[in-house]
C-alpha cells in the first residue's frame, strides 16, 4: 500500500528535510546580515541623514509657515486657486483635529519615498525602453514586487536593518516604485517611430535624443507613473507603521488592536487628505506641462 | 514669328524642370551617390537566410520557409549631384527601406553605400552623426515633427542639434521660414498647422542645415492633391535655385514624371527599371511597369521632343522651281523653309505651284511663307494639343536658336496619347 499512496496523497517532500533547507536558508541569510548588516545599513546613512533633517524641518518650522509654503508650492504647480484654497483648508482641519505631527512625519518619508523611487525608477524604466532583454528581465521583478505581500518583504529587511525609518522608506519604494518603471519605460517606447527617426537622420546623439525627443514626449506617462507611485506610497503607510516609520499609520495600527474606530477615522482621513492633494497637484501639474502639446483648444 | 511659339504662353514651372533635367542627363561625372548590390534581411538571423536571397528565391517562399521578410534585394544606384532622384514602386515595395539606407537609419544585410567617395559602412557612430548633421537631411511621409517644440524650434533643429548658437539658428530658421512662406507661424506649435504647413515646416528643417543631400520618403503623399500639386511646384522652384541632390521616394507616377530627372522602380525589392522618364513612360520593361504607366496622363508627362518625328521635308532651296522639286521628292504637300538663320516659315506645295506657273525662277521670298504656329521641343504635349489638332499640317519644333529640331503630327500625338504602350521615342 505504500507504493501506491502517491496517488491518493501528495508526494510530499520529507519533513526533516523541509525544515533541513528552511533552516539552512534561514542560518545563511542570519550570517549574512550579521556580517554585512552594519555595512549595508552605513550605506543607508546619508538617505537616514536626510530623511531626519527632512522631518525635522517639517516638524519644527510653525505650522503656518508650513501651510504657507505647501500652498505656494500647490499653487505654482497647479496655477489653481480654489484647489489651493482646499490644502488651506484640509491642513487646518488637520492640525485642529490634532493630527499635525504626525501628518508631517507621514508627509516627509512620502516626499523622500516620492524622490527616491523617480531618482531609481526613470534610470531603469529608461534602460528598459532601450533594451528587450533588460526589458524581459525586469519586468518578471516587477510583478513579482507588485504581488508579493509586503510582509514578506518585510521580513528579510527587518532582519538586517532592524526596526525603523530607512527599512521603511525601503518597504515603500519597493512597493510604490514599479509604476515610474513601468510608464516610464512605455512612454518612451509609444514616442513616435518617425520623430525619432527624424532625431536620428539629424545626427542627434543618443543623449541628444533620450532628452531632447524621448522624455519630454514621455513625459505625460511618466507623470501618471509618478502619481501612481505616490497613491501607493500612501498606501503602505500603515504596514510600514508596523515596522517602526512614525506617522499617521501607528495610530491607525493602534485603533486596529484597540478597536478605536474614531481615532482610526480621522487618521484615514488625514491620509485620504494627503493622497487627494497629492493626486490633484500632480496630476494639474502634468497637464499644464502638457498643455502645449495638445495644441491650443483656446486660441 | 516667334511670338507665336507655344513655350512662351504656357510658361510652367514644370518647364523648368525639364530645362535642369537636361543638364543632370549627362553622365560625365563619377557617380555622387553609390549603392552596390546592396540586400536587406529583416528577422532574427539575416546572414543565415542570405544564401536562400542569392539563390533567387522568391520574398514569400523565404518568409514562409524561415520568417524572414526579404526588404531589399541586389540593389545597384548610382545617383548623380544635383539629379531628383525618385524611387517608386507599390506600398511594401521597400521604398521607405531604400531610403533609410542611404543615411544609415537602418543598417544593410550586405553591400556597399558611397556617398562622394565616402563608404558609409565604415563609419563610426560619431563620425556617422557628423555625417547625417551635415551631408544629409531627410523630410518625412507623416513630417516627423516635434509636438514639444514650436515651429521655429522644429525648423532651427537640425543646427541645434549641431550646437550653433541660439541668436545664429533662429536666425537661419527664420530665413527658411520665410522662403517656404510660414512667417508669422514662427511661435506655433506644429498641431497648430495643417498638414500642408507642417510638411513645409519639415522641408524648412530639412534645408536648414544646407546639406546637399535631401531624402524624402514619400514627403507629399500624406497631402490633400491641391496641396500636393502646391508642394510640388515650390519643390522645383527652391531646387532651381538651390541645385541639391534630391532623393525623392514616392508611390504616385504622376509626381515622379513631374519631379523625376531619373526614376527607379521596386518591386518586392528588387529594382526592376530605372532611367529617364520618357525611357519609363514609353519603354516599361515588363508589366508590373506597364499596370504603373498605364494611368499617366501622358500630355502632361511627355514633351514634344520625345514624340516628335524627324522634319522630312525641309526646303533650303533658292529659288521656286528648286524648292518645288525638293518637295516632291517627299510626300506630303508641305515643307518648312530654312535659310542660314534658321527657320522661317511653312510653304505648302499648292502655294508653291501657284507662284512656279507666275515665274519659276524667281527667288523664294517669304511672302510665300505661311502662318504657323511653331513649338518648343521642351514644351508639354498637353499644351500643344489645341494647335496640333488646328493645323493641317504637322507643326515644325523649334528651339531658342532657331534651329527646325522635327516636326509634331497629329498622327504621332495621337499614337502616344492613345492607349498602347509600345511606342518608342523619335
Ligand atoms: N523593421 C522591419 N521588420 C520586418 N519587416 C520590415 C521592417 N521594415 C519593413 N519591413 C518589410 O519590408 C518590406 C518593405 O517595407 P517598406 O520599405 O516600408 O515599404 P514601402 O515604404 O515601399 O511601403 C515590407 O514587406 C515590410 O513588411
Ligand atoms: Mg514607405
Amino acid at each position: 500500500m505504500a507504493d501506491s499512496s502517491w496517488l491518493t496523497k501528495f508526494p510530499q517532500m520529507d519533513r526533516t528535510d523541509l525544515l533541513a533547507i528552511r533552516k539552512s536558508l534561514d542560518a545563511a541569510y542570519r550570517e549574512f546580515s550579521r556580517s554585512y548588516g552594519d555595512l549595508i545599513e552605513s550605506f543607508f546613512d546619508p538617505l537616514l541623514s536626510f530623511l531626519i533633517w527632512f522631518e525635522k524641518l517639517l516638524l519644527q518650522s510653525p505650522w503656518w509657515a508650513v501651510i504657507l509654503a505647501v500652498t505656494v508650492l500647490v499653487y505654482l504647480a497647479s496655477r489653481s486657486w480654489k484647489l489651493s484654497l482646499s490644502v488651506v483648508l484640509a491642513f487646518l482641519a488637520i492640525g485642529y483635529f490634532g493630527m499635525w505631527e504626525n501628518t508631517m512625519r507621514t508627509m516627509s518619508i512620502i516626499t523622500v519615498c516620492t524622490l527616491l523611487s523617480i531618482f531609481l525608477g526613470i534610470p531603469i524604466g529608461i534602460m528598459m525602453a532601450r533594451s528587450n532583454r533588460v526589458q524581459a528581465i525586469v519586468t518578471p521583478i516587477l510583478d513579482i514586487m507588485q504581488t508579493m505581500p509586503a510582509f514578506v518583504y518585510l521580513i528579510p529587511v527587518v532582519m538586517l536593518l532592524g526596526i525603523g525609518k530607512i527599512p521603511g522608506v525601503i518597504a515603500v519604494v519597493i512597493y510604490a516604485i514599479p509604476p515610474v518603471i513601468r510608464l516610464t519605460n512605455l512612454g518612451i517606447r509609444l514616442v513616435d517611430r518617425e520623430v525619432l527617426e527624424a532625431a536620428t537622420a539629424y545626427g542627434a546623439s543618443p543623449m541628444q535624443r533620450l532628452f531632447g525627443v524621448q522624455l519630454p514626449l514621455a513625459s505625460p506617462t511618466i507623470m501618471a507613473g509618478i502619481n501612481q507611485t505616490i497613491m501607493m506610497a500612501l498606501a503602505m503607510v500603515v504596514i510600514a507603521s508596523m515596522i517602526g516609520v512614525k506617522g499617521l499609520g501607528q495610530p491607525v495600527l493602534k485603533s486596529i488592536t484597540n478597536q478605536y474606530f474614531t481615532l482610526g477615522l480621522f487618521n484615514g482621513l488625514a491620509i485620504v487628505a494627503l493622497a487627494i492633494i497629492f493626486d490633484r497637484v500632480s496630476q494639474a501639474y502634468a497637464k499644464r506641462a502638457q498643455k502645449h502639446m495638445q495644441g491650443t483648444k483656446d486660441a | 514669328m516667334p511670338d507665336t511659339r507655344i513655350q512662351e504662353q504656357t510658361a510652367h514651372p514644370q518647364q523648368q524642370a525639364i530645362d535642369k533635367r537636361k543638364q543632370a542627363e549627362q553622365p560625365d561625372q563619377q557617380p555622387f551617390i553609390q549603392i552596390e548590390a546592396l540586400y536587406k534581411v529583416f528577422g532574427n538571423t539575416p546572414s543565415t537566410v542570405m544564401p536562400l536571397v542569392k539563390e533567387g528565391k522568391s520574398k514569400d517562399d523565404i518568409l514562409a520557409e524561415t520568417g524572414h521578410t526579404v526588404g531589399l534585394k541586389a540593389i545597384n544606384l548610382n545617383i548623380q549631384k544635383g539629379e531628383i532622384f525618385v524611387i517608386m514602386g507599390l506600398s511594401g515595395s521597400g521604398k521607405s527601406t531604400l531610403i533609410r539606407h542611404f543615411n544609415r537609419l537602418i543598417d544593410p544585410t550586405e553591400g556597399r553605400i558611397i556617398v562622394e567617395g565616402t563608404d558609409v559602412m565604415q563609419l563610426s557612430a560619431k563620425e556617422l552623426e557628423q555625417f547625417r548633421r551635415h551631408k544629409m537631411s531627410m523630410v518625412f511621409q507623416r513630417f516627423g515633427l516635434m509636438p514639444h517644440r514650436t515651429v521655429i524650434e522644429n525648423v532651427s533643429y537640425g543646427l541645434a542639434v549641431q550646437g550653433v548658437a541660439k541668436q545664429t539658428r533662429l536666425e537661419k530658421a527664420q530665413q527658411w521660414l520665410e522662403t517656404v512662406g510660414l512667417s508669422g507661424y514662427e511661435e506655433q506649435f506644429p498641431s497648430q498647422l495643417s498638414g500642408g504647413q507642417q510638411q513645409r515646416v519639415g522641408l524648412a528643417r530639412a534645408l536648414c542645415t544646407d546639406a546637399e543631400i535631401l531624402l524624402m520618403d514619400e514627403a507629399f503623399s500624406a497631402l490633400d492633391p491641391l496641396i500636393r500639386s502646391e508642394m510640388q511646384d515650390q519643390l522645383i522652384e527652391l531646387q532651381e535655385k538651390l541645385h541639391k541632390t534630391i532623393i525623392f521616394i514616392t508611390h504616385d507616377l504622376d509626381e515622379a514624371l513631374r519631379l523625376g530627372d531619373r526614376i527607379a522602380i521596386l518591386k518586392d525589392g528588387e529594382l526592376i527599371q530605372q532611367g529617364a522618364p520618357v525611357d519609363i513612360l514609353l519603354k516599361p520593361a515588363d508589366s508590373y511597369v506597364e499596370a504603373f504607366v498605364r494611368d499617366v496622363n501622358r500630355a502632361r508627362a511627355l514633351t514634344v521632343e520625345t514624340v516628335m518625328k524627324p522634319a522630312l521635308c525641309r526646303i533650303s532651296a533658292e529659288t521656286i522651281d528648286e524648292a518645288l522639286i525638293q518637295m516632291k521628292k517627299v510626300p506630303g504637300n508641305y515643307g518648312f523653309y530654312v535659310n542660314e538663320e534658321g527657320y522661317q516659315g511653312v510653304i505648302s506645295q499648292r502655294s508653291l505651284e501657284a507662284a512656279a506657273l507666275k515665274d519659276g525662277g524667281h527667288r523664294l521670298d517669304t511672302e510665300i511663307l505661311e502662318e504657323i504656329p511653331s513649338i518648343s521641343p521642351e514644351a508639354l504635349l498637353e499644351s500643344v494639343i489645341p494647335e496640333t489638332l488646328d493645323t493641317d499640317c504637322p507643326l515644325p519644333v523649334v528651339d531658342e536658336n532657331g534651329g527646325l529640331q522635327g516636326e509634331l503630327s497629329r498622327a504621332s500625338l495621337a499614337e502616344v496619347l492613345g492607349d498602347g504602350t509600345d511606342h518608342r521615342a523619335a
